[in-house]
């Protein structure tokens, strides 16, 4: 196009005022239709008309079930191994007796590695790593335990064994110093940090947990084994098993508190994992879940597995001197059919 | 603008005064001086005349249809030294690798962990991520003004200074990241009125320079008076700020959302591409979740400001603002090498000026401006006249070394910069009017000796693993814009942390380990304590558990304690036929802070469930590093040091 030159209009032509021909004017009318008709279609596509659309939390619980389906009656249902004392009456454990021996043990006691992982399967394995603590303080699973169970997966022909957790604290600083990093990455396991983009909002369709941004890492597997600490928590008193899987919730897990027996009920619903093996070769007794005072934990030096979470935190809790009958998760664990409270009435072997 | 030289003194006798038009029938007509606007390119991509190249510089091409090349270079075509052309390849790489290298200390001013780092290994970060601001001699005289001291590695700057002394302002042209910043967007920017003629006038030398020695005096005096605010016009300090604390956070922001969306394609691969792409950038670029800075909105927008100010005048940061700029054309007057011309030769083709970042005339018929100078090179290789020579210890003879600033305006500078202190102070003053929400990071030093280091680099907020750390508005008083405060809401202290105190390049927060923070064997470093509003707290009037920050409290002991209680709480719903509703029995455990346990770190406040407006929350009182903001009489200790 070229630009009209400036200053007064030269005389009018007669093009100037005549009137456009029909061709022109069709075409004119035909694209303003054409837009109009645009215009409609697309606002008519997107009309919101308003109103309310209640999303109803009912329907079937969301279950991740990685359990196993045979319960073969040969092997144990919960494998507590204690280390053997140095002398009697002495509590300091042999010296030959580590964390990772207690994990062969009581995995060996419950028919080994070989029965819950298959060759090519993708194993999260899930620690305690939520806190900026170190080992000694008892607040995160013992990096020894983590590195026996990776071990044991991968012997067992595990593909890959992914170690993962949201942590409460800088996860960096979580990760890093609860000595797992190192240990798992050594072993050659994928150690995966709480990455913003990994979770994804589920609904877990739970009576207080509906709606809720899921790490997605420790969801996404062939088999999930459970590796928590056993320790004090000030106000659910006891967590190990059920309370573990916290990690796998992001969002503001704040409000939880408030409800925080049904919201582990309602996570371990959600939770079934293949195996459980729990970390007790030192366990924080006091000030937890967080701990920090080397005082407040003491050595228990024990290990010990389970396929079923609602036992495992039943036993586990005796180890701190609390009583199942004051853990309320645990009756509504047990309501839900998720195990059984009555530990002594599983399989039980002492190794 | 008007065509006047902006420097007549400077004039030179022995040329024909530069308002005469030079007519050489052998030069081919510059495409300014016939009217032909529009088609000059700017700055570096006209083609380098270097002496392998034949080409011709497009900027004497013929207007239509299309570039003609010719075989001829414009003027007399003598081609630049081998040296300047080296040299002037050498300046970009340095721009280029120093840019690089920053952005790279930039993106490693986060704490990533390690899986080879042993559980008790400290955290630390490896490299010495605040290098830049260790060699700012501009935040080393601030600094030295205020505290009389050099403080640890601060030392280097005088390595710049020395740099300076032999080299000139190369600071400038060739390692200065923000610099460097200008630098492109002032090639990428020109407006049609910042080409051709408009370009060469914009890049004469020109009084508006002076400015930034002013700020320069005027921030040295108020070093001299106790604040080092200067640090907000430092370059290297804008570019940690506005660059950490919006271009990075905002571009996370949106890589975030389109990489987040690409996971609704319905394509393994690209959903796997995208995930990895987060995992790297995540990794390397920034941290594992969103950071958020307290309205860093201002701070972008002068970010954006200044460079497109790049729009009108050509690298207007660098020529009229910058005082670290200032400072080293204050020093360049020694310089060693330097420019001489021969201004016979000249025939006003102006490329030179073309091609000038610094506007420190160039061109023939005018005495350099050595203060001014960037040592870009650009002018030497765009002459092709052969007039302009870089060397060591050239003739003075048509040289300014000197910054060409007016006494009474210097003197008012100064003055204004030493009115500046009691004007602030009166206004606003932490230790009169103390304000709650000022919480000042881990091992800060007490609040004027703190405004007395405190250059608002940003450092510590970049580097804060949790997102705590923000650039204060007014809070801290006018005097304390950009300075960092912790807000508990967005992020707390991390009870093991003492990152900010590592990058701190002034010692505002100083280095301080864990021992001193979490007090392993002495009292641990408090920066604010911690308050219950019993009537938004859950367990205190709604008679509903929770105590998450009893959870969070990260000291051994607790300093929140809790007390067990059974408490009537009335049923939701009315008895039956419309009776008051029934009362019931809850146990609940109800916090309680230990005042002199609770370091202020705000773990509590940022998990505390009510959301909006938190149930506790921390407030500056009680903070270690002040003798008079204390609660506790045991605390109060006017002989302990600051």
């Amino acid at each position: 196009m070229t630009v009209p030159p400036e200053g007064p209009f030269p005389p009018a032509t007669p093009e100037d005022v005549a009137r456009p021909s029909r061709r022109e004017m069709l075409v004119r009318i035909g694209a303003a239709a054409g837009v109009l008709g645009a215009a409609a279609a697309g606002a008519r596509a997107l009309w919101d008309k308003g109103g309310f659309d209640v999303v109803q939390a009912s329907g079937i619980r969301q279950v991740r079930d990685y359990r196993l389906a045979e319960r073969d009656a040969q092997h144990a249902e919960l494998a507590i191994a204690r280390a053997a004392p140095k002398e009697s009456g002495d509590d300091s454990p042999h010296p030959n007796e580590t964390p990772d021996d207690l994990v062969r043990r009581a995995v060996g006691a419950m028919g080994g590695m070989g029965r819950f992982i298959s060759r090519g399967d993708v194993v999260v394995v899930k620690p305690n790593i939520g806190w900026d603590r170190m080992p000694i303080h008892a607040a995160n699973t013992n990096p020894d335990v983590v590195a026996a169970v990776i071990t044991l997966a991968y012997e067992a022909g595990a593909k890959k064994v992914v170690v993962a957790d949201g942590s409460c604290n800088d996860p960096n600083r979580c990760f890093q110093r609860s000595g797992i990093w190192r240990a798992a990455y050594a072993l050659g396991a994928d150690v995966v940090l709480p990455q913003e983009h990994r979770f994804r909002t589920m609904r877990l369709k739970g009576d207080v947990l509906d709606e809720w941004p899921i790490f997605t890492t420790l969801v996404d597997a062939d088999k999930v084994i459970n590796v928590p600490i056993a320790k004090h928590h000030n106000l659910a008193k006891y967590t190990a098993a059920m309370k573990n899987w916290y990690g796998v919730l992001g969002g503001r897990r704040n409000r939880l508190h408030q409800n925080i027996d049904t919201s582990i009920a309602d996570l371990a619903t959600f939770m079934r994992p293949t195996l459980v093996i729990v970390d007790a070769w030192r366990v924080l007794m006091r000030n937890g879940p967080q701990g920090g005072n080397i005082d407040d934990a003491r050595d228990a030096h024990t290990v010990f597995a389970t396929v079923d979470q609602v036992a495992a935190d039943a036993f586990g809790c005796t180890l701190i001197g609390q009583k199942r009958e004051n853990l309320d998760y645990l009756a509504m664990g047990e309501k839900r059919g998720l195990g059984t409270t009555r530990w002594e009435s599983l399989r039980v072997k002492e190794v | 603008m008007t065509q006047q030289h902006p420097v007549p003194h400077a004039t030179v006798k022995l040329v024909t005064p530069p308002e005469v038009v030079h007519e050489h029938p052998d030069v081919e007509p510059i495409p300014w001086k016939t009217g032909r606007v529009g088609i000059v390119p700017s700055l570096d991509d006209v083609a380098i005349l270097s002496p392998t190249s034949t080409s011709t510089s497009t900027s004497t091409s013929p207007p239509t249809p299309k570039p003609k090349k010719s075989s001829k270079l414009s003027g007399s075509g003598i081609p630049p030294r081998r040296i300047a052309v080296v040299l002037k390849w050498a300046r970009r790489s340095a721009q280029t690798f120093f840019f690089a290298l920053f952005m790279y200390f930039l993106f490693q001013t986060a704490f990533r962990g390690s899986f080879a780092a042993r559980a008790d290994t400290p955290v630390r970060l490896p490299l010495p991520v605040e290098a830049f601001l260790l060699a700012d001699p501009f935040v080393g005289a601030m600094t030295v003004l205020s505290t009389h001291t050099v403080y640890r590695g601060l030392l280097w700057s005088v390595g710049l200074i020395a740099l300076t002394m032999v080299f000139g302002r190369v600071f400038c042209g060739w390692i200065c990241p923000f610099g460097t910043l200008h630098h492109f967007f002032g090639w990428l920017l020109p407006s049609r009125h910042g080409r051709g003629a408009s370009r060469v006038e914009a890049n004469k030398t020109h009084t508006y320079q002076r400015v930034k020695y002013y700020l320069l005096y005027a921030f040295l005096l108020a070093g001299v008076g106790g604040s080092a605010i200067g640090g907000l016009f430092d370059p290297i300090c804008i570019a940690v700020r506005s660059i950490g604390l919006g271009i990075i956070p905002g571009a996370q922001y949106i890589s975030h959302r389109a990489l987040g969306g690409l996971q609704d394609v319905p394509s393994r691969g690209v959903q796997s591409a995208a995930d990895h792409a987060q995992d790297w950038l995540a990794q390397a670029v920034w941290q594992s979740k969103q950071f958020y800075f307290h309205q860093t909105w201002f701070i972008v927008f002068l970010l954006i400001a200044v460079l497109f100010a790049n729009r009108f005048i050509p690298r207007f940061w660098c020529r009229v603002l910058c005082p670290l700029g200032a400072f080293l054309g204050v020093f360049s007057r020694f310089a060693l090498f330097g420019m001489t011309k021969d201004h016979a030769k000249c025939t006003d083709c102006n490329l030179c000026l073309v091609h000038c970042q610094a506007a420190d005339s160039p061109q023939g018929g005018v005495k350099w401006r050595q203060d001014e100078c960037h040592m870009c090179m650009n002018c030497e290789n765009a002459c092709p006249e052969d007039v302009i020579k870089f060397t060591f210890l050239p003739n003075r003879r048509s040289t300014i070394t000197a910054p060409d600033t007016e006494r009474r305006t210097a003197l008012a500078a100064v003055g204004a910069g030493a009115l500046f202190l009691p004007a602030a102070r009166v206004a606003d003053s932490l230790d009169v009017n103390y304000h709650p929400k000022v919480i000042r990071p881990p091992g800060a030093v007490e609040e004027r000796a703190f405004l007395e280091r405190c250059i608002r680099c940003a450092e510590c907020m970049k580097v804060c693993p949790n997102n705590a750390l923000h650039p204060a508005f007014l809070e801290a008083g006018i005097e304390g814009l950009w300075t960092p405060i912790l807000i508990a809401r967005i992020g707390y202290c991390e009870f093991s942390c003492v990152l900010c105190g590592q990058v701190c390049p002034t010692g505002a927060i100083q280095k301080i380990g864990e021992k001193e923070k979490m007090g392993i064997g002495q009292a641990p470093i408090k920066i604010g304590t911690a308050f219950y509003d019993h009537g938004r707290c859950l367990p205190w009037s709604m008679q509903t558990p929770c105590i998450v920050c009893e959870e969070f409290c990260p000291t051994s002991p607790k300093a929140i304690w809790v007390e067990e209680v059974d408490a009537p709480v009335r049923d939701s719903k009315p008895g039956p036929h419309g009776a008051a509703p029934a009362f019931r029995s809850v146990h609940l455990q109800r916090p309680h802070v230990d005042p002199s346990l609770c370091v202020g770190c705000g773990a509590c406040e940022k998990v505390c469930p009510v959301q909006d407006q938190p149930a506790v929350y921390v407030t500056s009182v009680g903070e270690t590093r002040s003798k008079t903001n204390v609660i506790l009489l045991e605390n109060t200790n006017y002989n302990q040091k600051s």
